[in-house]
């Protein structure tokens, strides 16, 4: 008796497994596999037949290939910098130096970061683009990218440069380097796999946005993949369903690729030379 | 090579003073040690003279120079952190080099340089090692030669030991004391383990919230605690500590019930001058001083016993009397036998007497 609940107990949590790696897993296996699919609809299949086509006729489409090429690295590159190098600064200031009332603003960081939300406000933002003259220009959209996801980013920064002991920095001073080669030489190799994690979650963040660049970009040639996917769309307005799996495919090779690439570079931590 | 001179250096933290104008002459060579509980300012005085405190008031010399504003790197100091804080993205060479990096050296004498302070440590071999893939104990030594490595004025060590396993630690006092002694470089050493600060220092200074109680050379601490912190603090197990109540009249101490007179007590006269008839004592005897027996003894005190700890060289009594603990240790080879009720006699040549708030009267 005991032994047959046991197995029921097994049997129910492998089923709510797989339910749940089938509600992650299916939209995925169907975006691998349509793109190869002469005739798809919207249900996972084999591809039948076998096709190279799609991804011809997205290749041959010059404004879906520039927004994501051209548009969509330069937001989404520019945005990943802009926030990397910002926020691994402050953090390390905010982490290391005694700035009163520093706490506080970590505080107002993380309050910033999830109560003002982007819908809300997306007009005051268009407002202060507007007046800056950035209507329609990268610059503009980066911005904006930088501005809101700083926040997040420097209270995860922060939390990571707070795990790294100041002895390491402490013995380099002692040492008799001077400070800002303290941080070149010790603290931003310490760091940089929390600055990895925030590159990647930017570049993510920015790669695959859509309502900031859709408002505040009015030239078709700068608009990025987000919005470009549109031209698969028929003038009726129902999307060729072969031709954005395939243009969606290859939207999101690059940030697949980032992730296995820092991963590999960067991905492992250092351990040791701090006795705990 | 040069030493230091602490002239009532003070450190605040808000209200609170971690370190409470201490004064501390550290001679040319000699290896300080700086002895007291966490918390009681020792590695806040220590980080101060290595410059990463900024002193609330008074000065810090080191040699002729009065450093107290300067920052770490113009202090010609080297130092050792509890956590050894070697730079886990270096192999042990760039750690070890990593000061005669800072300084210009060439890659070339660097590499030299590097390789003899590992040589004297014993790890050469390792040196393109990174810190994860050492022992404790390597991690410890490549944290000493990346101290010896550019020849400071000055050393300082935050607690090096007390991440080590016991029998390393004991082995690392070793090779501490015969390469200080080696070098000859003033040393000024944090621990808040007695028996390391004994074992390595030719002075200590035990400190408790933020002053130095005592300074001397560790025996004569030892074997002259000025007050019971002291008392309690030094050997292990410390010096026993009994509450009493002297007898000038009758030339005697009650403790317990128990009378013991002080005719054979060193300190007479001492006492009689600064201490009042029926006045409380802390009366302290150390465990080695006190005589046991089965049977009653003369100018004794009587307790059960409670535990028997040998240990190898000499053993460890513990006796109950009226529920507090008395140590007395035994030098013999045999545990020895004693249970149920028995005599403790101190050696009258050997006790102190404090005030209730912990001073020595004699």
């Amino acid at each position: 008796m005991k032994r047959i609940k046991h197995l029921l107990g097994e049997a129910a949590y492998y089923i709510f497994i797989l339910v749940v790696m089938a509600f992650f897993g299916l939209p995925l296996l169907w975006l691998v596999l349509t793109p190869f699919n002469a005739r798809a609809t919207l249900a996972v299949e084999i591809p039948q037949p076998f096709t190279l086509d799609n991804f011809q006729q997205v290749l041959n489409n010059t404004f879906a290939v520039r927004a994501l090429v051209q548009n969509n690295m330069i937001i989404a590159v520019g945005a990943m910098l802009g926030v990397t190098l910002i926020a691994t600064l402050s953090a390390y200031a905010l982490s290391r130096a005694r700035v009163p009332g520093s706490s506080q603003l970590t505080y107002i960081l993380i309050l910033f970061s999830s109560v003002v939300t982007g819908t809300a406000a997306m007009v005051p933002i268009f407002l202060i683009i507007f007046n800056l003259g950035l209507i329609d220009t990268y610059l503009g959209v980066i911005v904006v990218f930088i501005g809101g996801l700083l926040p997040a980013a420097i209270f995860i920064m922060r939390d990571f440069v707070e795990g790294i002991p100041r002895s390491y920095e402490e013995s380099a001073l002692v040492a008799g380097a001077a400070p800002s080669r303290v941080f070149l030489d010790v603290a931003l190799p310490l760091i940089r796999p929390g600055m990895m994690v925030i590159a990647i979650w930017s570049f993510v963040q920015a790669w695959g946005s859509f309502l900031i660049p859709f408002i505040l970009l009015r030239s078709p040639e700068r608009m990025p993949a987000s919005i470009a996917v549109y031209s698969f769309y028929t003038e009726a307005g129902t999307p060729n369903i072969t031709l954005v799996a395939a243009y969606s495919l290859l939207y999101a090779i690059p940030v697949v690729i980032l992730y296995l690439f820092v991963n590999w570079r960067y991905g492992f931590r250092f351990f040791g030379g701090i006795k705990r | 090579m040069s030493g230091i001179q602490l002239d009532r250096l003070s450190k605040h933290f808000g209200s609170v003073a971690a370190v409470d104008e201490v004064t501390l002459q550290i001679q040319d060579g000699e290896f300080f040690a700086l002895l007291g509980p966490s918390g009681c300012g020792k590695t806040t005085t220590l980080r101060m003279i290595a410059g990463l405190e900024k002193a609330t008031a008074g000065t810090i010399k080191i040699g002729d120079r009065d450093v107290t504003t300067l920052a770490p790197r113009e202090r010609d100091i080297a130092m050792v952190f509890q956590d050894y804080a070697l730079y886990p993205h270096m192999n042990l060479l760039d750690n070890i080099g990593y000061p005669l990096k800072v300084r210009g050296i060439p890659r070339a004498e660097l590499q030299q340089r590097v390789t003899e302070a590992a040589q004297s440590l014993g790890i050469d071999h390792l040196l393109n090692r990174r810190p994860a893939q050492l022992s404790g104990g390597q991690q410890q030594r490549a944290a000493v030669a990346r101290a010896i490595v550019h020849h400071a004025q000055v050393f300082l060590f935050d607690e090096p030991l007390s991440n080590l396993d016991a029998k390393l630690r004991v082995e690392a006092r070793g090779f501490l004391k015969h390469l200080q002694r080696q070098v000859g470089v003033t040393t000024v050493y944090v621990t808040h383990d007695q028996a390391e600060a004994m074992a390595l220092a030719d002075h200590i200074a035990i400190m408790e919230q933020g002053k130095v109680v005592q300074m001397g050379p560790p025996l004569e601490v030892y074997h002259r605690p000025r007050t019971t912190f002291v008392a309690s603090f030094l050997g292990s197990p410390p010096m026993n500590l009994l509450r009493g109540q002297l007898d000038l009249a009758a030339r005697q101490v009650r403790v317990n019930n128990a009378a013991i007179s002080l005719e054979q007590f060193r300190g007479w006269d001492r006492l009689v001058e600064h201490a009042q008839q029926n006045v409380n004592v802390v009366m302290g005897i150390r465990p080695e001083h006190l005589t046991i027996a089965q049977h009653e003894i003369p100018q004794s005190l009587t307790g059960e016993v409670y535990a028997i700890q040998p240990l190898g060289a000499e053993s460890l009594v513990i006796v109950q009397i009226k529920g507090e603990p008395v140590s007395v240790r035994l030098f013999t080879d045999d545990t020895p036998q004693f249970s149920g009720r028995v005599w403790l006699a101190p050696d009258l040549q050997r006790v102190f007497f404090y005030h209730p708030d912990g001073e020595l009267i004699a």
